[in-house]
């Protein structure tokens, strides 16, 4: 019992992560809180569940041009809502990915309408059985597809040219300008990137959760969360901040009730917040 | 007060006191109320917002907060109306402390992080606590407003009431801007109008009148709360949702960010769109969405604000240039 509430657990706790890591990358390019993440999970799932199901492409296909199109969807909204503003003071900007995700929302609610849809799973749909809980093989790819991801970034950041000259630019934006690094650019290429990561996201987690056009509020909320429980910025505080919130969240669920599961992960920000404001991974204060 | 304000104010105050003997149908003096409620709640919003540049995500929920107070003493405890708004008031004081304190102290927008929590928990509150809010399904049977024998039944004595307290509001805020306060506040807005080591070096204390505005601004929630209870006589955990909470804060953007007569101007075009907007149903989220980009991005001084510089920008068409020496000149 205890072992299947884990694993419920640490699946949420994957995805969370991976959300709060959008809110990072984007967070750390601009110093904006990307309130739009949620959706692009959604759009993710919806677009992927869309391209298999209704166009008949391969899995693998449909996946692929799923992330990309959101990535694309991520570059637009730089481009069109954020950069005409980028002077804009911190409230503006935050309002702006407000309007964002309230539109994307609007949208997928005209594209798909209000019922919820499934993508089969990756590997069939038979469970495992481990140590008596039962998961099933998605869980699998979720955490496999979630660690290689993890490796790629934190690789990237640390030792690409690419990545280096982002975090150049959240360090100190002008300094980098000076050494030739097109910070503007950096910019559209966060939310890019963020967007496909917010895609992949969704799209490996709605073989086991139904996707509709709602689901990217309380997701982005959770991941927005988990980064700030991590320490926003923190790359290893969203995998941590993520990976806690999740097993909260599900033995919340299993030994309180499940009508506060919603609340737990909000109560845990609130306590880190009056406690070590800086999140748990972030050292130093602001 | 600028006497420009006060003028502007006993107009409206003019013209709100003979709204009634035209507008006789329940449905426009119940849209009227509310327009006075969300003005309330709009202004505090609008102090935060603009004055001290800090974003609320839990607004709704202290509307909530107000909303059940009312409700749950009068329904569950059989208590007067009046101590329910002194409850009201006094929950959210210490709601917005217990969240104000910690996060308005650093630096960033820690608050943006800790509202969008206290929201969500404040709605589940309202959701859950089924022996007290009664829970999904709302709170039905508060009774009307009222104190001792003198009870408000009718739609225009909420109007009054509504707009009493929103004229209140209205012009302790426009006082409360002009004063050394005010100052305070515009010493350590966002840049480039002021910053915080700035007025910091001067002495003002930036993280108290932070907290300050933002207890303010709940507060006047909390009251459009106590006034809508009692005159819808049920509350149910949806009107304090996330949902709101945007809602309030694309008032602030369609009035214009930074200017309380902006809020008023936000709050009436926010209360009577949705009502337009009823032919698209749940489609009206995707025209928010375009609202709020299209007047960030297009006019970031808000509706209220682009009217304000036309009306200059005529002025200086018709009496010439001010010059600094010369005075006016064509």
């Amino acid at each position: 019992m205890v072992l299947q509430f884990l694993f419920t657990g640490l699946t949420n706790g994957i995805l969370y992560a991976m959300v709060a890591f959008g809110f990072n990358i984007i967070f750390s390019a601009t110093e904006i809180f990307n309130f739009a993440q949620g959706e692009f999970v959604m759009l993710g799932g919806m677009l992927a569940i869309t391209f298999n199901q209704i166009l008949q492409l391969p899995m693998i296909v449909s996946l692929l041009v799923a992330v990309l199109v959101v990535a694309a969807i991520g570059g637009l909204i730089e481009r069109l809502a954020i950069s005409p503003v980028a002077t804009a003071s911190f409230v503006t900007l935050i309002i702006i990915t407000f309007g964002v995700a309230i539109f994307l929302r609007g949208a997928a609610m005209f594209a798909w309408g209000k019922n919820p849809y499934a993508l089969p799973a990756f590997s069939g749909e038979k469970p495992l059985s481990i140590f008596g809980a039962v998961i099933t093989t998605q869980v699998l790819w979720i955490f496999g597809i979630a660690l290689v991801l993890f490796g790629v970034l934190t690789f990237f950041f640390t030792k690409t040219i690419y990545g280096k000259a982002m975090l150049a630019c959240n360090y100190n934006r002008d300094a980098a300008r000076l050494v030739g690094i097109p910070a503007r650019w950096m910019v559209t290429f966060s939310f890019i990137l963020s967007g496909g990561l917010g895609a992949l996201g969704g799209v490996i987690i709605a073989p086991i959760s139904m996707m509709f056009y709602g689901q990217g509020l309380m997701i982005g909320i959770k991941g927005f969360v988990a980064a700030g429980v991590g320490g926003i910025g923190s790359p290893a505080g969203a995998l941590v901040g993520g990976l806690i919130l999740g097993v909260a969240e599900a033995f919340g669920a299993g030994f309180i009730s499940s009508g506060y599961k919603d609340a737990m992960s909000m109560i845990i920000l609130i306590l880190v917040l009056c406690f070590k404001p800086t999140g748990l991974f972030r050292i130093g204060s602001e | 007060m600028r006497k420009r304000d006060l003028i502007f104010v006993i107009l409206l105050g003019v013209i709100i006191f003979a709204i009634p003997s035209f507008v006789k149908n329940n449905y426009y003096m119940s849209i009227l109320v509310f327009f006075g409620i969300n003005t309330s709640m709009a202004i505090g919003l609008c102090l935060l917002l603009g004055y001290s540049g800090q974003i609320s995500l839990a607004h709704a929920g202290f509307f909530g907060i107000g909303a059940y107070s009312s409700g749950i003493l009068t329904v569950k405890f059989g208590l007067p109306p009046l101590l329910g708004v002194a409850v009201g008031i006094i929950l959210t004081i210490m709601v917005a402390l217990t969240i104000g304190i910690p996060t308005l102290r650093l630096r960033g927008h820690y608050l943006a992080m800790a509202t969008l929590c206290a929201g969500e928990v404040l709605f589940i509150c309202f959701k859950e606590m089924d022996s007290l809010t009664g829970g999904p399904s709302g709170l039905p049977g508060i009774p009307p407003f009222g104190i001792g024998s003198f009870v408000l039944t009718k739609p225009v004595q909420y109007y009054y009431l509504a707009w009493i307290l929103a004229l209140m509001i209205l012009c302790f805020s426009l006082n409360l801007v002009n004063t050394r306060v005010g100052r305070a506040l515009l010493s350590f807005r966002y840049k480039p109008l002021g910053s915080e080591e700035g007025a910091l070096s001067v002495g003002v204390n930036v993280v108290q009148y932070r907290i300050k505005i933002f207890v303010l601004s709940t507060v006047y929630c909390a009251l459009a709360g106590n006034v809508y209870a009692h005159f819808m006589s049920f509350v149910s955990p949806e009107n304090f949702d996330m949902h709101f909470s945007t809602l309030l804060i694309i008032m602030i953007v369609v009035g214009g960010m930074g200017n309380i007569w902006g809020a008023v101007w936000g709050a009436g075009v926010m209360t009577y769109l949705p009502e337009l907007l009823m032919a698209f149903k749940d489609f009206d989220i995707l025209i928010y969405g375009v609202l709020l980009i299209g007047i960030l991005v297009l006019m970031p001084e808000g509706m209220y604000g682009a009217f304000v510089q036309s009306l200059r920008r005529f002025a200086v068409k018709r009496q010439g240039v001010f010059d600094l020496k010369k005075g006016f000149r064509k």
